[in-house]
């Protein structure tokens, strides 16, 4: 009897090899089959902009720019985190998107991977770009694409809780006149500043405009300058000038504890501009002051449109008429208008500025803004950033002193 | 190798059937040469579900060991060239300083967990077995835990444990209290991860331990309460030895759910600050996904962990069955 079970047995792995294998087959032979209708004419295009449905402006727009190729589009959204792994496991199986629009710090990552093209193979004219934008797209001496679009963070103030407080928004120049301020709120009653310190790339974001402000680098986040900006936020928290709730804030519910009015000052993005008209209260906008006076730079957010690496080279030249179509000028204003961004080209800043004036102080923001894989940082930026929130987390919840967070941060990065 | 294992296990069962199909073994080498139509049939059942198995089970195990076995980068990840490397990323998470923390986490997290669900879960179900008006109803209630998509039930607990404008500080605040930072403070976040995951466990283990208490035979406790026994003692002679073995598969169940348990960690703290309520579940996944850099090798090394965890302890409760079966 038992014997016959083990042959049962065998012969049940038996067929099920056969059927793997032919299943396999079959997969393969599917594989094949799209690349061919693909090239009968559709090409794909892959986004972080999963709000956007059929109907919405962008996926009109991407249609167009399609026929003008002669091409149809087949369009799909994906949620931002989740974008970069769905693009390395395409790239593994040998099926990218033939477009990839995709957030600018995750270029550099793709690029390491080899699943970009370069501009050189591509064609894709960058020229009219402003510098400090497209060098998030650069590494290694090369660019990998070209951003749509660009965002970056300032502080939105409340103008009635400061005029309550008596404080006059232009004496806010540098840290301790902003630290004045703050105490002077304090003691009318209302609260301080909010911000996101979360323990994500979106709190090493947040804390980014004080680093850089301090004129600290991120090749040494343990040096005096970066100590002083973890000791700012930190002592704000001390002081209660913050609430505690800023070490799991993300931006979305800093805003929210910004929009209920009681907070003086929030550090957020153009994208919350929409936000601030229905907060039902006067607001303005400054950038983040430096150390010692003057805006500090702020990291820039926004996405890239790259073109990744493909079996058929041939489909670079249609995939470059697209991206084309997508950043001219009178479609980088209507998707930067429809997605609340900063156009990256000084012709359509202008245009939008003509158009809103309210979107200055954002233009001059994003001029000053500096991307966070720059300076040839590249792959390297993510591994820091994610001991710079570590840091600031351990800072923020006093589980450790700035100075200590801090070097214990730089030691992980070596 | 398949017979050898299964002479000592079965012998109970072989003996039963040894002895019914000793007889006949000529009849049964007949049809062995040549398959019947029967046993094609059979194998054709058969592979539908050994094919999902080997899909959806096998083939990502064998996955996730080889990626934990190779230095995978974002290069190599895209191209497939990754060197094998051994037990280097075992080793990269044994020396990491997450590693201690975390282990510790997930320890205290788990047993916490487990002791104060089954304990909960227990008392409610017996409370549950007197019949009284509602308590069909109240016990529904108290299965919404269950019913409650994580994110939910995670992002309503973040809210109300939230430092400045959270319910519970309120109420803290109301009867003089200091607030406490219940989220944002390294001492307390793993307390308020363990509470919110007991009162999502706890539905379950009422559940199953409820059914396991309709099975125990009324006329036990008659007879017990006839000999004088008091409310007390019918609890520890009757209703717990007899509920062992459903304890033990709740138990067991309940470890298995608990160690992996990512989603409200991963909501209500993302396993700070500073790593103080990070478990093994989260550091995984913040390694493999957490990060603009993935780290796959170490990512899936520390999932490996996890996984033989829950198979060593799948397999003290498979020997702790078959001795209670056997004695």
């Amino acid at each position: 009897m038992n014997r016959s079970t083990g042959r049962r047995l065998a012969a049940a792995a038996m067929t099920v090899v056969a059927l793997t294998a032919s299943t396999a087959a079959c997969s393969s032979g599917d594989g094949n089959t799209s690349a061919e209708s693909a090239d009968g004419g559709t090409y794909t295009v892959w986004d972080p902009y999963p709000q956007f449905d059929k109907s919405s402006a962008w996926a009109k727009l991407l249609d167009s720019c399609g026929t003008e190729a002669g091409v149809k589009i087949k369009r799909t959204a994906y949620d931002t985190s989740d974008l970069t792994n769905k693009a390395l496991l395409a790239a593994q199986q040998d099926n990218s998107a033939d477009v990839l629009i995709v957030d600018n710090p995750v270029v550099s990552t793709l690029a390491e991977g080899g699943v970009l093209t370069t501009t050189d193979d591509n064609k894709l004219d960058t020229s009219k770009v402003d510098p400090n934008l497209l060098a998030a797209g650069q590494t290694g001496g090369k660019t990998y694409g070209t951003p749509i679009g660009a965002n970056t963070l300032a502080l939105y103030y409340n103008k009635e809780v400061l005029k309550a407080a008596g404080v006059d928004i232009a004496s806010v120049k540098d840290w301790d006149s902003l630290t004045a301020a703050l105490a002077k709120v304090d003691k009318a009653g209302k609260k301080g500043i909010t911000f996101s310190a979360i323990g994500t790339e979106e709190g090493s974001f947040q804390f980014l405009p004080w680093f850089w402000g301090s004129d600290a680098k991120l090749t040494e986040l343990d040096s005096a300058e970066g100590v002083s900006a973890l000791k700012l936020w930190s002592d704000w928290l001390k002081k209660g000038y913050a609430p505690n709730s800023v070490i799991n804030n993300t931006q979305t519910t800093s805003w929210q504890e910004f929009a209920s009015g009681d907070y003086a000052f929030a550090e957020n993005g153009t994208w919350q501009l929409a936000g601030a008209e229905k907060a039902g209260f006067e607001y303005g906008v400054i950038p983040v002051p430096a150390a010692k006076g003057g805006s500090a730079a702020a990291p820039t957010g926004g996405e890239f449109v790259t073109i990744p690496v493909q079996g058929e080279t041939g489909r670079y030249a249609t995939s470059q008429k697209l991206v084309s179509c997508l950043t001219n000028s009178q479609n980088l204003l209507d998707t930067d208008t429809t997605l609340s961004y900063v156009a990256p080209t000084g012709e359509v800043q202008d245009k939008q500025v003509a158009a809103d004036p309210k979107l200055k102080p954002w233009v001059d923001a994003v001029k000053a803004a500096k991307g966070r894989t720059s300076d040839d940082l590249g792959t390297k930026y993510p591994k820091i950033s994610e001991q710079m929130w570590k840091a600031v987390q351990s800072a923020l919840s006093g589980s450790q002193s700035p100075k200590d967070a801090l070097t214990a941060a730089q030691d992980a990065v070596k | 190798m398949n017979r050898t294992t299964q002479l000592p296990d079965r012998r109970t069962v072989r003996d039963r059937k040894g002895a019914a199909t000793a007889a006949p073994p000529p009849p049964r080498t007949a049809p062995r040469r040549r398959p019947t139509s029967q046993q094609w049939a059979a194998w054709g059942f058969l592979a539908p579900v050994t094919l999902y198995l080997i899909l959806f089970y096998a083939y990502p195990l064998y996955r996730n060991v080889d990626l934990s076995l190779r230095n995978y980068t974002v290069r190599s990840f895209v191209q497939g060239d990754a060197p094998f490397t051994g037990l280097e990323n075992y080793l990269t998470v044994f020396d990491d300083p997450t590693f201690a923390p975390a282990l510790m986490h997930t320890v205290v997290f788990t047993v916490v967990s487990l002791v104060f669900q089954y304990a909960i879960g227990l008392a409610l179900a017996v409370f549950f077995t007197q019949h009284f008006r509602l308590s069909a109803t109240l016990r529904a209630l108290f299965l919404v835990p269950w019913l409650l998509p994580l994110i939910v039930s995670a992002s309503t607990w973040s809210w109300m444990l939230n430092s400045d404008s959270g319910v519970v500080n309120a109420a803290l605040h109301a009867v003089g209290i200091d607030a406490v930072n219940w989220l944002t403070s390294p001492s307390w976040s793993l307390t308020s991860v363990i509470l919110a995951n007991v009162w999502i466990g706890v539905p379950f283990n009422l559940v199953v331990l409820y059914s396991g208490l309709q099975s125990i035979p009324a006329s036990l406790y008659e007879a017990a309460a006839l000999d004088g026994a008091n409310a007390w003692q019918r609890f520890w002679r009757i209703t717990f030895p007899l509920l062992r073995p459903v304890s033990a598969i709740t138990l067991l169940l309940g470890l298995v759910y608990t160690l992996k348990v990512f989603d409200i960690i991963w909501i209500m703290t993302k396993g700070g600050p500073a790593d103080s309520s990070t478990t093994f579940a989260t550091w995984s996944y913040q390694l493999g996904f957490g990060n603009l850099l993935p780290a796959f090798g170490p990512g899936a090394a520390v999932g490996n962990l996890l996984v033989v965890a829950a198979l060593v302890f799948g397999l003290v409760y498979l020997r702790v069955q078959r001795k209670q079966y056997a004695s």
